[in-house]
């Protein structure tokens, strides 16, 4: 193997420590015996017990998990859609004004995605009684309006690397559009659909502020409790409840990886 | 200009016996490619081309790349939309036909194999498609799977092929619903040299085994002299020459056709005799007096090009006897290819001639040295003279 110069060593170690120190430090003190945060107390799982004997925290995970299924499920299929229509649909009229609409999501700052979303709600029940006030439903438009956008920019990626002549040759072999979609394309870019859920999954899950805004009394997801719990002082239960977390979305982007090398191994063509 | 070898379809009562290719008589084409247009924006890919391609026949269509080539096949089956002009295959006019209920196939230049099916499912997907099922499907696959000789790989996916199997599982997909037109996109070009001279020989026989049309895209002369039937030379979205392969390279009717197909020597100069059956030109880049034993349609004094094969130019160290196509150099390089020797002569007037001489025995390739002067000349039949 080359030799690595010491800058190189040097930058990898300082990007690993600022990345994974803070989180291999609450996992460390989620595990903490102490009431208090930051002094150590021995190792303990009281906390974890202590999490799950609070109701309004499971009642918050729940909701996020839900809201974060139904948002994964229909961002995909809309996201999909969108991404066909920007690499399939060839030149026309107002492309340019979607895919801009596809990347606004990715780089808007989450405040003004949802005080945008807060007023149009607002404004649509002011004008025909829809939604009714806000809520789980509300929360679930909002997260998909923004989860799309990532769906959407992985499929059209997928779709665009794709070999075209793959789907000539499926019509040409007698495949109409319809069983061409879903003999063809729709297996071939699965892996992208199913990374999109988990990104979009894990999106959900994590998003405080859009949701803070769009959503209505009694509707609090997991991220908006531990942040009104943080508020009023850091519990070590939060500590454990983060841990938790941790997990789910570790999984879900090691998922998402996965199935993107799939695709990559699926596609690839080998020498001769 | 006309060849003169050409057999004219209006004597072949005289030769009943003879059974003459079908594009030599009065049989109806088979596809009937008319004023075919095709537009990109600006860009004009496929120029007003007329052709016909006749049953049985495997038609190459030769050409660089950019030259129209690939669109004109994808128009066949049915991908692009011409912008003017009508195809007719078996008849039937394409226009508005989609791809998927054209009677034609094709096979692609990347393959396009699925990779999320087997090797099985690959081929049997046309067949699927038609709504046939079972052993019925079972049964052709196999035929297929036999005849491309790839009978216990069924199981396999794309990705655990060799480039030339897939090639073969490509060549059986495209053959499976017995389309009447089978259009092949450079079928050969990702294959190594060896592997391609095999497969040539093997596409041959497949086409002649079950008839079908064959229409084949390729850039490479060679393949397409081995492969064709007939040979249609393409440039800037224009047939330049149709023809077969033996009239293509022996008589190319322009400076183009005889540069891109094989490699030729083009002598500049004027006609000073211009006879029925002779035609002299003198130029001053070769340094003598070329003559042709065919009559072209040319006028006196017109600038022409004469067009001469590498391989039939003789190398000598003695003036030969002869009064014209005889001209003389200095050899500048010298190239031993094992079956041939490759020498480059310079003239007088700076112009380097390439000339190949087979290598019959042993040491003829060490015949000359650098800087020997020679003497190149040729025969009367072995040149052209072009015009355009």
């Amino acid at each position: 193997m080359k030799r690595r110069s010491l800058f190189l060593n040097m930058s990898a170690g300082f990007g690993f420590l600022f990345l994974y120190a803070p989180i291999i430090a609450l996992i460390i003190y989620s595990f903490n015996a102490s009431k208090l945060v930051t002094v150590w107390g021995g190792w303990s799982l009281k906390w974890y017990a202590e999490l799950f004997k609070n109701d309004q925290i499971i009642d918050a995970a729940l909701l996020s998990f839900k809201i974060a299924f139904i948002t994964a499920t229909l961002a995909v299929v809309l996201g999909t859609m969108a991404g066909f229509v920007l690499s399939r649909f060839g030149p026309f009229k107002g492309k340019m004004v979607l895919s801009g609409w596809i990347s606004a999501p990715l780089v808007m700052p989450e405040v003004i995605t949802g005080l945008s979303l807060l007023l149009l709600f607002v404004a649509m029940e002011g004008m025909f009684g829809w939604p009714a006030g806000r809520g789980t439903g509300t929360i679930i438009i909002a997260h998909t309006t923004f989860c799309m956008a990532y769906v959407a920019v992985i499929v059209q990626a997928r779709l665009s690397s794709m070999d075209e002549s793959l789907e000539e040759a499926a019509m040409d072999l007698g495949a109409k559009p319809s069983s061409l979609f879903f003999l063809i394309t729709l297996p071939l870019i699965s892996p992208a659909i199913i990374s999109g859920w988990l990104l979009s999954f894990t999106l959900s899950l994590d998003d405080l502020v859009i949701a803070s805004f769009v959503s209505g009394p009694g509707n609090s997801t997991l991220p908006m409790v531990i942040f009104s719990k943080v508020r009023l002082g850091v519990t070590p239960e939060v500590n454990a409840l983060a841990t938790l977390m941790i997990l789910v979305v570790a999984i879900g982007v090691i998922g998402a990886m996965y199935q993107m090398r799939r695709q990559a191994r699926l596609l690839a063509q080998p020498e001769n | 200009m006309t060849s003169p070898q050409k057999i004219d379809p209006s004597n072949i009562g005289e030769q009943a016996q003879i059974k003459l290719p079908s594009w030599k008589t009065d049989a109806k084409p088979f596809v009937q490619i008319e004023n075919i247009t095709k537009k990109f924006d600006d860009f004009t890919a496929v120029d007003n081309i007329s052709l016909d391609i006749y049953e049985n026949e495997l038609f190459c269509l030769l050409g660089g790349s950019g030259s129209g080539k690939s669109t004109l096949l994808r128009m066949l089956a049915g991908f692009e939309a011409p912008s003017s002009g009508r195809i007719l295959i078996d008849g039937i006019d394409m226009a508005g036909i989609q791809p998927w209920n054209r009677p034609v196939n094709m096979m692609f230049q990347s393959y396009a194999l699925f990779p999320h099916l087997t090797v099985n499912e690959n081929i049997a997907f046309g067949l699927k498609r038609e709504g046939i099922r079972g052993t019925e499907v079972k049964k052709r696959v196999a035929e297929m799977l036999d005849l491309v000789q790839l009978g216990h790989l069924g199981k396999r996916k794309p990705n655990q092929l060799s480039g030339g199997q897939r090639q073969r599982v490509a060549l059986a997909r495209s053959l499976i619903k017995r389309p009447k037109l089978l259009l092949l996109d450079e079928p050969l070009g990702a294959l190594d040299k060896k592997l391609r001279e095999e497969t040539q020989f093997e596409l041959i026989n497949i086409q002649d085994e079950l008839g079908v049309t064959f229409v084949v895209v390729t850039h490479d002369q060679e393949e397409a002299m081995t492969l064709a039937t007939r040979i249609g030379v393409m440039n800037h979205g224009v047939i330049v020459q149709t023809d077969e392969p033996h009239e293509v390279y022996e008589y190319p009717n322009s400076r183009f056709v005889a540069e891109f197909v094989g490699s030729v020597n083009l002598f500049q100069g004027e006609v000073t005799t211009d006879e029925p059956d002779t035609v002299c030109v003198t130029s001053t880049e070769a340094g003598g007096v070329l003559c042709v034993n065919h009559g072209i349609s040319c006028a006196p004094n017109q600038e022409v090009h004469v067009a001469v094969r590498p391989e039939k130019v003789r190398i000598s160290e003695q003036r030969p006897d002869q009064p014209f196509n005889c001209i003389e150099g200095n050899i500048l390089d010298i190239a031993y290819m094992g079956s041939l020797s490759v020498f480059k002569v310079k003239l007088p007037s700076g112009k380097e001639v390439r000339v190949t001489q087979p290598n019959i025995n042993r040491e003829s390739g060490g015949r000359f040295t650098w800087d020997d002067k020679v003497f190149l000349s040729w025969d009367m039949d072995s040149c052209v003279v072009l015009t355009s």
